[in-house]
């Protein structure tokens, strides 16, 4: 934003002194995130940095907390790293095993979200869409709706899921679904619906039905149209969708602790835990992971807008 | 007109079917196909999210603690008027069903539910219960002989009332509200009313929240709307990478940020601002949620408001300069009204996503930040009382549905935008 010519000196200094709060927003934005980076370094086992820090003296750092990760609960440290330690640390690492599952969980309920939802998408795109309003606001709802809500109404239907239908004499063949890994998937997939519906929608509103159309008059079945001509250029808007499902499941931590095991432990379950009971720096150590991780999904983003405006043409203006 | 109307009335498709028929039914076969596609979703949806928020607010109106565990003195409540002093069917009826009770292990059930009307009797039931084994006929001077806290009639009225299953006692408990011996609905006494109070805080923090963002979002948004495109891209980034990363990271950034050993502390002390003893209490206190909640949520803030301001053409501000406007005329006359609609998308999804926030409050809010979803969470896992926060749910559900149906109006679901 550049100042007019005509600005006067009082506008000139209130146009910088504007410049210098934007900057330290931005400052009061990223650098809570970008600060646990180096504090997950710390040789000590503080939250703030110490004197050898400060001055880059290499003893002060170290990747302590990042083996506390292999290790916990129970690992040997002091044992050569051969390929059965790594194998121990596969199966018994308290945090690779929380990884496991919060990735299992996670690619699950981004599946059922992003099938369901981007089919849905088309369908309320369609000029002709009955209720669309109506439909659009019970399918955003679950991002609406306090998380507290939606896990203690989990956990009672997870409890008798068949009480509905407890008049038709079928709920002696239901079990419960709380701590299960179905349970835990279904819920994330309703949260992660939301965001795919959001993203597809928002994408289709720029597609041109008349393609559609076309490909239907050189005699595509619809299914060949979907996925030879529409998918392709809805792609970037439903992978978007599909990472913001696989990211909301990644994070959640109220549901599992409502409605899952207790030895069903995921990453975000972990780090509740482990911030609640004593926190130490080895939460630092897996937010730094996570922050790499979410740094990487914003670039995958970045390249799919990129893609979908070059593909349709759209440039920066 | 009216000539060539009439001949449109006869046009006719190939197969000979008129044509405004033929329409119409491709028109219904369309409509079909689109809802079509959206019923998978929508009756996955129904079965995981609206029947379960369905099952919580029945859990509000419906607790059977009595009821099933306390079946002949429910049926003599039934079958006698409200007021009805205990004749002895009745005292038997209490002593055969605290018998039983006692026999199934459910009269804990049982007296923690009247304790919920009555607070202090959970005890008298539990302790009569086990005597009852014993009691001989009368009945009416063998249970008064276990307890004679059993002869108060406000205990009878209690127990009147939670033997109907279906009660709405939980809402008026949830509005710090009860009813007196004769079912008047009339405030709790002063030292017991919680609730409002928590509601009304939370309704003022989320606002403080969205004040806060609203403050720090505007020049933000304003300014990446009105850089080039490449420069506000690239300082885009600053914005979504916090939108991304986890709740949980942020949450901890900032315990870590705040401490009285922390970064912001340790910094200010070596700045000399703060003295050594002096340290700022940021944390474990509403401070502390406001502080984390509003970092979490500007960006909520900021897209809405970004996808506003960007379309605002720079020429009406340039404009209204040519005519002789100040700056901060041309500000408030013409550019801060087309803004407007972003601040209410924005104040709106902020406030709303703030009154029901759970996370940080209970990890940075200390005993003074506690939000009403972290009461809920507290009557679920340590007091379990389930029915109270049911209630508590319904109330704040129907809060956050409200202002959803506000910003469905002002801004329309399908305007909002992620990234």
């Amino acid at each position: 934003m550049a100042l007019p010519v005509y600005a006067s000196p009082l506008e000139k200094l209130w146009h910088y002194i504007y410049l210098v709060i934007c900057a330290l927003i931005f400052l009061f934005l990223i650098a809570p995130i970008l600060i646990v980076i180096p504090l997950s370094f710390n040789a000590e086992p503080y939250f703030t940095f110490t004197e050898k820090m400060l001055t880059f003296d290499p003893s002060g750092y170290s990747l302590r907390w990042y083996d506390l990760l292999l290790t916990q609960p129970s690992l040997p440290t002091d044992v050569p790293r051969d390929a059965a330690w790594w194998g121990r640390v596969w199966t018994e690492s308290a945090w690779v095993n929380a990884a496991k599952n919060s990735v299992i969980i996670g690619v699950f309920a981004t599946v059922v979200a992003t099938v369901l939802g981007t089919i849905a998408a088309l369908g309320l795109s369609r000029p002709e869409m009955p209720y669309r309003r109506l439909i659009m606001a019970i399918l955003i709802s679950p991002m609406i709706v306090p998380i507290i809500i939606t896990a203690t109404g989990l956990f009672f239907f997870y409890s008798s899921p068949c009480a509905l239908i407890g008049w038709t004499g079928l709920s002696q063949y239901c079990g419960r679904l709380t701590s299960s890994y179905v349970g835990v998937v279904l819920a994330h997939a309703t949260l992660g619906i939301p965001f795919v519906i959001i993203t597809v929608t928002a994408t289709l509103i720029g597609f041109d039905q008349s393609l559609n159309r076309a490909a239907a008059s050189l005699g595509a079945p619809p299914t060949t149209t979907f996925f030879k001509v529409t998918m392709p250029l809805i792609l970037p808007g439903v992978i978007s969708g599909a990472l913001f499902a696989f990211v909301t499941s990644f994070d959640e931590v109220v549901v599992v602790l409502f409605v899952a095991a207790h030895d069903q432990q995921t990453i975000p379950r972990q780090m509740w835990n482990g911030i609640r009971e004593q926190i130490s720096p080895a939460i630092l150590a897996v937010a730094t992971i996570l922050v790499v991780i979410s740094i990487a999904l914003l670039a995958t983003l970045e390249i799919l807008r990129r893609r979908s405006e070059r593909l349709r043409g759209v440039t920066p203006h | 007109m009216a000539d060539i109307s009439a001949p449109a009335a006869a046009l006719t498709t190939s197969d000979g079917r008129p044509l405004r028929a033929a329409l119409a039914s491709a028109q219904q076969r369309a409509k079909r196909r689109a809802f079509l596609l959206v019923l998978p979703l929508l009756a996955f949806i129904v079965i995981t999210f609206i029947v379960p928020i369905g099952q919580l607010m029945h859990q509000a109106i419906y607790n059977p603690g009595f009821s099933d565990n306390m079946p002949r003195l429910t049926q003599w409540f039934a079958d006698t008027p409200p007021g009805t002093a205990p004749d002895e069917a009745a005292w038997e009826a209490l002593a055969l069903d605290l018998r039983d009770a006692s026999e199934a292990k459910t009269i804990g059930t049982v007296g923690t539910r009247v304790n919920y009307d009555l607070s202090g009797t959970r005890s008298l039931f539990t302790s009569t219960a086990r005597k009852a084994a014993r009691f001989e006929p009368p009945y009416r001077e063998a249970v008064l002989a276990a307890d004679d806290k059993w002869a108060d009639p406000v205990l009878w009225s209690t127990m009147r009332q939670v033997s109907d299953a279906y009660s709405l006692n939980f809402f008026l408990a949830a509005l710090d509200m009860t009813r007196d011996v004769e079912g008047r609905v009339v405030a709790m006494p002063e030292d017991r009313q919680i609730y409002v109070s928590l509601f009304l805080k939370t309704f003022l923090l989320a606002g403080l929240i969205t004040l806060t963002c609203l403050v720090l979002g505007f020049p933000v948004a304003h300014l990446l709307a009105t850089l080039p495109m490449r420069w506000s891209n690239l300082l885009m980034i600053l914005v979504l990478l916090p939108f991304w990363t986890s709740l949980l990271v942020r949450t901890t950034s900032w315990m870590v940020l705040l401490q009285q050993q922390g970064v912001v502390n340790n910094t200010l002390v070596a700045a000399g601002v703060v003295a050594e003893e002096g340290r700022l209490e940021l944390i474990y206190n509403q401070i502390g949620t406001i502080i984390a909640m509003t970092h979490i949520l500007l960006p909520f803030m900021i897209l809405p408001l970004y996808s506003v301001m960007r379309p605002i053409p720079p020429s009406y501000v340039r404009a209204a300069r040519s005519l002789g406007a100040t700056s901060w005329t041309a500000f408030r006359r013409v550019y801060l009204p087309q803004t407007l609609p972003g601040v209410g998308a924005g104040a709106l999804l902020v406030f709303i996503l703030a009154v029901g926030y759970y996370i940080t409050p209970a990890l940075v809010g200390g005993a003074s930040g506690q939000l009403i979803s972290n009461l809920i969470a507290f009557h679920m896992q340590d007091s379990l009382n389930w029915s109270l926060a049911a209630a508590l749910a319904g109330l704040l559900l129907g809060a956050v549905l409200l202002l959803y149906w506000v910003y469905d109006r002002l801004v329309g679901i399908d305007n909002m935008k992620l990234g």
